[in-house]
């Protein structure tokens, strides 16, 4: 195995992570775009989604179908936390907001305690995305849905970005974001176009869960809190509320962690997350608007 | 009697209702309750370490648990008796083997060096407001948790860290409350104090009347750090062993629920929502179990008091989201005076 050989490994795993953490991010990026709240939440719809495709595929649902409606499942989690948790608190301020989608994280993950145990279970994923692929005589190996992961973030970007700029619904989310008061006037219906961003952002969490768990081979209820912290990193890095900083900040940090622990000594290599998280606090205090919007005025 | 004299003579008779609780509860009550008062108490301290800060000065830290596990993990390496040190730590810097500190100095050291983390933690983050502070001090908080992971010399990485001597008792906690709540009112009810709130209510008000913000949020956030660090050593001997994550986001979440449901702005409140969340948190408990009523069995139902109290969180948020006291103190009548020259403040804003 070669010294090209093993770097090329690193940036495939770093791509294909990467990838996870964009589509997290992306749909952290769309709830703060339009609301400018963090949604903690955002987590535990994965874990519905995944857990929605293990629980289908386990009374006998094919696993196509499962998916699908497992991301269903999450949009409807999305749905419902927004109306009975976000909505009455739209206006308060910020931190008041914060704390909420806390609390909501909680009693989610709790209800997941409840109600599945917090043993981990097997996620079932197929055997065709199961095998795996080696190039140059198997010094670099992936599996399918390591592929498959990368080619969903693609194919659900493209249409994302298909929605935001050609679709009256996504050009009114995009005004919303801008300016919420401003678009109300205009004759925007405000409330809709919350709940659109809310369905459309955790179907991306239910996507992202359910390629997360195949990725991990499990599911638990408290599954969703990792990969949250980290697409909050990435979605900070790029530029919080913009998607393709959201993005951009997704695979840096992909890189970021595999090069940590690819190229570093394991005495240093096991200080990822501190090292990822001293990262986000740097970003915070010298560029907070992030690496895509580094004018943005920044309220105090 | 002018109010700061009121105000001390209100925290004398706290420490006096203290003092005959701390001495008298364990020849009256049982163990079980004995306890609780305890961990109410310790939770007290906790809470109104955070409120300094997080209340008082507008700084909201989700990172103070990260100070209270530090505190717990130096004042637990300190105080291991030196015989059980090389079986547990046997990798720790041998000056550390060489001695174990009783629980009184222990509990300082580990205050004081918590509150010297919060300098150095506190002189960048305290820059940042509102929700830039929270996402940054809850980096903080991860990061102390990945050293203490990762840091298995000193603390045994992610197994659980034991062999603390058990040495929290019921006056102990008292006491520190009351030195909290001392310190803390006599801060809180000062020039200090009102370039505190200053500060909370409009920076560049405050700062225009001349009050350094940086150094008002400083001096908070580390003060808070030191109760937090020496409520840490409390909780490292009430429970004797622990591990990482004991210290992490449970804990930070029972905590700010505490607070906030009290009110933040309020040393009182902080009490008032301290007892309130842990009654009903053990009532919740001795739910969760299961009982019986009659012929009719109630299965055990493991984290439901955790969604419970989520809800009341939500509810609050939505219907109080100043908690239960807000920023009014509960004097019961003791400062009638002062409390007259609040309301008119209060009614000029």
């Amino acid at each position: 195995m070669t010294k090209l050989d093993y770097i090329l490994q690193q940036i495939v795993n770093a791509v294909s992570l990467g990838s996870l953490y964009a589509l997290v991010a992306v749909g952290l990026s769309i709830v703060f775009g339009v609301l400018k709240l963090t949604n903690f939440a955002h987590g535990d719809v994965m874990m519905v989604g995944a857990f929605g495709v293990a629980l289908l595929v386990g009374i006998g649902v094919p696993f196509p179908v499962a998916v699908i409606c497992g991301i269903a499942a999450a949009a409807i989690a999305g749905f419902l936390i927004e109306r009975i948790a976000y909505r009455p608190i739209r206006d308060a301020p910020d931190v008041a907001r914060l704390l909420t989608s806390l609390a909501v994280t909680y009693i989610i993950e709790n209800v997941g305690i409840l109600v599945f145990t917090s043993s981990p279970r097997n996620f079932p994923l197929p055997d065709i995305l199961n095998t795996s692929w080696e190039v140059s005589n198997g010094a670099i190996t992936f599996t399918s849905i390591n592929l498959l992961t990368i080619a969903l973030t693609f194919v659900s970007l493209l249409l994302l970005g298909w929605f935001i700029t050609r679709t009256t619904t996504g050009l009114g989310m995009r005004a919303a974001a801008e300016d919420m008061s401003a678009a109300h006037l205009v004759g925007l219906n405000v409330n809709r176009l919350i709940i659109v961003a809310f369905i459309v952002a955790s179907a991306y969490a239910g996507l992202a869960g359910i390629l997360w768990a195949a990725q991990a081979g499990v599911v638990q209820p408290q599954m969703g809190f990792t990969p949250l912290l980290k697409a909050f990193v990435a979605a900070i890095i790029g530029g919080f509320g913009s998607i393709a900083g959201a993005l951009v900040g997704g695979y840096i940090l992909g890189a970021l962690e595999i090069f940590i622990v690819a190229f570093l000594p394991s005495s240093v290599s096991s200080y990822r997350d501190a090292i990822v998280f001293a990262v986000l606090i740097a970003f915070l205090l010298v560029r907070p608007g992030g690496l895509l919007q580094p004018n943005r005025e920044i309220k105090l | 009697m002018s109010r700061e004299a009121r105000i001390t003579l209100l925290v004398f008779v706290a420490l006096v209702a203290g003092a005959v609780v701390a001495f008298g509860a364990p020849h009256v009550l049982s163990d079980y309750f004995v306890r609780i008062i305890l961990l109410i108490a310790l939770n007290a301290i906790l809470v109104l370490a955070l409120s300094l800060s997080n209340g008082f000065t507008g700084v909201f830290s989700l990172g103070h648990v990260g100070f209270i596990g530090a505190g717990a993990y130096i004042s637990g390496i300190l105080s291991i008796p030196v015989q059980q040190k090389m079986a547990l730590l046997p990798h720790l810097p041998t000056f550390l083997h060489a001695f174990s500190l009783p629980f009184l100095p222990a509990t300082l050291v580990a205050g004081l060096l918590t509150a010297l983390l919060a300098v150095v933690v506190g002189y960048p983050l305290m820059r940042l407001s509102g929700y830039f502070v929270s996402v940054a001090t809850m980096g903080f908080l991860i990061i102390v948790n990945v050293v203490l992971i990762n840091a298995s010399d000193f603390t045994r990485g992610a197994r659980t860290f034991t062999g603390v001597p058990l040495e929290t008792t019921l006056p102990w906690v008292m006491g520190w409350l009351a030195i909290t709540l001392f310190v803390l009112a006599r801060l809180v009810y000062s020039p200090f104090g009102r370039a505190m709130k200053a500060v909370r209510d409009d920076t560049i008000a405050a700062s225009a009347v001349g009050i350094g913000v940086l150094r008002t949020r400083l001096i908070a956030f580390v003060i808070g750090a030191f109760f937090s660090g020496v409520g840490g050593s409390l909780y490292a001997h009430y429970l004797g062993s622990f591990s990482p994550n004991t210290f992490y986001f449970a804990l930070t979440m029972s905590l700010i629920t505490m607070l906030v449901l009290g009110g933040m702005g309020s040393l009182t409140g902080a009490l008032v929502g301290v007892i309130c969340v842990s009654l009903l948190s053990e009532v919740l408990r001795s739910v969760e179990r299961g009982f019986t009523i009659g012929d009719f069995a109630v299965p055990a139902l493991f984290g439901a008091s955790q969604i419970v109290l989520g809800f009341i969180f939500i509810l609050i948020m939505i219907f109080r989201p100043k908690g239960i006291m807000g920023d009014r103190e509960l004097t019961f009548g003791l400062t009638q005076g002062s409390a007259k020259v609040n309301q008119t403040e209060e009614r000029k804003r």
